[in-house]
């Protein structure tokens, strides 16, 4: 039995990971050291596994500096910051987390769209101000329930919004790059004519040039002064400087943003609205997801150094 | 043709403006003397408009003489002398199914808020931390694929546990007796329940069984990972203990539409990042109130056209 493999970790993503990945493995913990560039020199040789997540790129660059590395494991599901076609070039794996996320981005969608329609948010506010006794009632808000939902991309979390919506007697409508057979809900084949049919509007498409700016003045138009917007695909999914318009000008109903344009920035037109809720990236961000990432993130290294198949890989 | 006087408790002007075609309307409300309105009035108000969180005691009714129907705008009659009611033979209605459905949205709305600190992260956002931080400082709960105990398994529990099955959460409820066809699991105990749930979502009408049913034994069973969401009545819970247990960590959060004494929220509660209060709302959208301001007028209409009533509580 030889030493453990070496495990460079880029940043403290969760002490959960940190601990499992230390007791399988020679860690190598990037974060924590003030040399960072001696500290990679002086141990290229022994770094054979690396863990990356969303907020840190492994460009050619960094997998220069690493001679023996043979896999990269995400701790995420988006590997957009991670130079494929290197790794492709010299034989690295690359490995990801899929599917452990699916459940929390639904409830996510459905939290947003009873949070901004029912206005849980403002309500909560107007308690803690102290408002209740002295201004009695809260003003009325939207049903949910029984409503017109409109579903922009319909990929394991655009179904599983689905079925949570049904259960709410909503009537599902979608659209997607092509229609799918046996679902339920009847297709639209483009976004405007779901969001004239729809009274809200749940966007879970990946970002790509077609879905860029898919929700602009028309579709946002269409959905209506009565009619909310839901966002946790990706931000540039929809042109926020119109979004923020149609709020302004009450042409929309609400909205509630998981994803912005410029994150970490939130347009500061939103913070005073009481018909939206607005979150920060939190999609998959609860302990049980986290852990199923991490040990699935985990796993995948141990697959690949124990010459078994890797559970999740993406190239 | 006398139209028929009704008394109402508090001011709801579209209400006004469906009932004045056909009735009297008294207006408590606007009174100075309410004592003396009562008085002068008395032997014209047959009808009564009983509105949400007003009382209609022993001492009310014995001012109103010729009183025949009491109908009360929403579902709960807590607050309704149903004992001196059948004694004088007053019809009393309430309006059942037509706030179901929002009730039950905001229980899985209040549920998702909780656990997944959605107001306390859009708090953070609206106060420019985002930037600061490069993760959100904690995880929230998953709610999809738990185990939801319902208290009460009535209109309001059944369509909650419709929503919750959909989440793939497991269900298991408390009510009277154990309802037959149902895949839920039965709990005879309150305790057991929360021994078996990782949510308590309290439904239940509020009665002298039900009064303080969730106390301190409730609450540590239901345990530090375990949340509170409550949309009955505030005196189901015990709300001293409540406070503690969220003071002292012993359940990760609740979620509360309703309090004992409303409008008066614990202020103990008011800095609580896993708490999320709301000003008793749970069935306020516009559909349904219009829906209950309706209910309430037909059966109105019914009882002094010598029809049946729509939506009896107790008949007369």
């Amino acid at each position: 039995m030889g030493p453990k493999p070496g495990v460079l970790m880029l940043k403290m993503m969760m002490p959960y990971l940190r601990d499992s990945l230390e007791s399988k493995f020679t860690l190598y913990p990037l974060w924590e050291q003030s040399d960072k560039e001696g500290y990679l020199a002086q141990n290229a040789q022994s770094i054979r596994g690396l863990v990356t997540w969303t907020g840190s790129t492994v460009d050619a660059e960094l997998l220069n500096k690493l001679p023996k590395l043979e896999i990269v494991s995400a701790f995420s599901v988006g590997v957009d910051k991670v130079d494929l076609r290197k790794c492709k070039e010299r034989g690295i794996a690359v490995t990801n987390t899929p599917d452990v996320l699916t459940d929390d981005c639904a409830d996510l969608a459905i939290a947003l769209l009873l949070s901004s329609m029912r206005q849980v948010c403002a309500a909560d506010r107007y308690v803690r101000k102290g408002c209740w006794p002295k201004l009695g009632q809260y003003p009325l808000t939207y049903k949910m329930s029984g409503k017109r939902l409109g579903i922009v991309g319909l990929g394991r979390i655009g179904m599983a919004v689905a079925k949570r919506a049904e259960a709410f007697s909503c009537k599902i409508s979608y659209f997607a790059r092509s229609e799918k057979s046996g679902v339920p809900y009847k297709f639209y084949d483009t976004v405007l004519e779901l969001a004239n049919n729809s009274d809200m509007l749940v966007l879970t498409c990946a970002l790509t040039k077609e879905t860029t700016h898919i929700v602009g003045r028309k579709v946002l138009d269409a959905l209506g002064p009565e009619g909310f917007l839901v966002n946790i695909a990706r931000g540039p999914v929809v042109d926020e400087q119109e979004l923020v318009k149609a709020l302004i000008e009450g042409r929309l109903g609400g909205a509630g943003l998981d994803v912005f344009e410029k994150e970490p920035q939130v347009p500061q037109e939103l913070w005073n609205m009481d018909n939206v809720v607005l979150l920060p990236h939190v999609g998959s961000g609860t302990w049980d997801t986290r852990r199923a990432m991490a040990d699935l993130a985990v796993s995948n290294l141990e697959a690949h150094f124990a010459g078994k198949p890797l559970l999740t890989p993406c190239n | 043709m006398v139209k028929p006087g009704v008394l109402m408790q508090r001011c709801l002007p579209d209400f006004q403006a469906l009932l004045e075609p056909k009735y009297r309307v008294f207006p408590l409300w606007e009174q100075s003397d309410k004592e003396a309105y009562l008085a002068e009035n008395a032997e014209s108000i047959r009808g009564l408009i009983a509105s949400a969180a007003m009382w209609v005691d022993a001492a009310l009714i014995d001012k109103l003489p010729k009183l025949e129907i009491v109908s009360k705008t929403g579902v709960g009659v807590d607050r309704v002398d149903l004992h001196k009611c059948k004694e004088r033979g007053i019809a009393v209605t309430n309006t059942p199914d037509v706030g179901t459905d929002d009730c039950a949205d905001m229980a899985i709305g209040l549920l998702l808020a909780t656990m997944r600190n959605i107001c306390a992260a859009d708090r953070l956002v609206r106060k420019g931390l985002w930037p600061k931080l490069e993760n959100y400082p904690t995880f929230a709960h998953k709610m999809s694929g738990k185990h939801l105990g319902i208290v009460g398994l009535g209109r309001i529990g059944l369509a909650v546990a419709k929503r919750a099955e959909a989440f793939g959460c497991k269900i298991s409820y408390l009510a009277r007796a154990e309802k037959s066809g149902l895949p839920y699991k039965f709990y005879a105990t309150v305790l057991e329940l929360a021994k078996n749930s990782d949510m308590l979502v309290l439904t239940c009408a509020l009665t002298k069984e039900t009064t303080h049913l969730v106390g301190r034994e409730v609450l540590d069973a239901l345990g530090p990972e375990g949340f509170l969401v409550n949309v009955a009545r505030g005196a189901v819970v015990d709300e001293q203990e409540l406070v503690k247990a969220l003071v002292e960590e012993r359940i990760a959060g609740a979620g509360l539409d309703v309090f004992e004494n409303e409008p008066q929220v614990p202020q103990e509660l008011w800095n609580m990042e896993n708490v999320v209060l709301l000003p008793h709302m749970a069935c306020h959208t516009r559909n349904t109130v219009k829906g209950i301001l309706e209910l309430v007028v037909s059966n109105l209409d019914a009882h002094f056209s010598g029809k049946p009533l729509l939506t009896p509580y107790l008949d007369d």
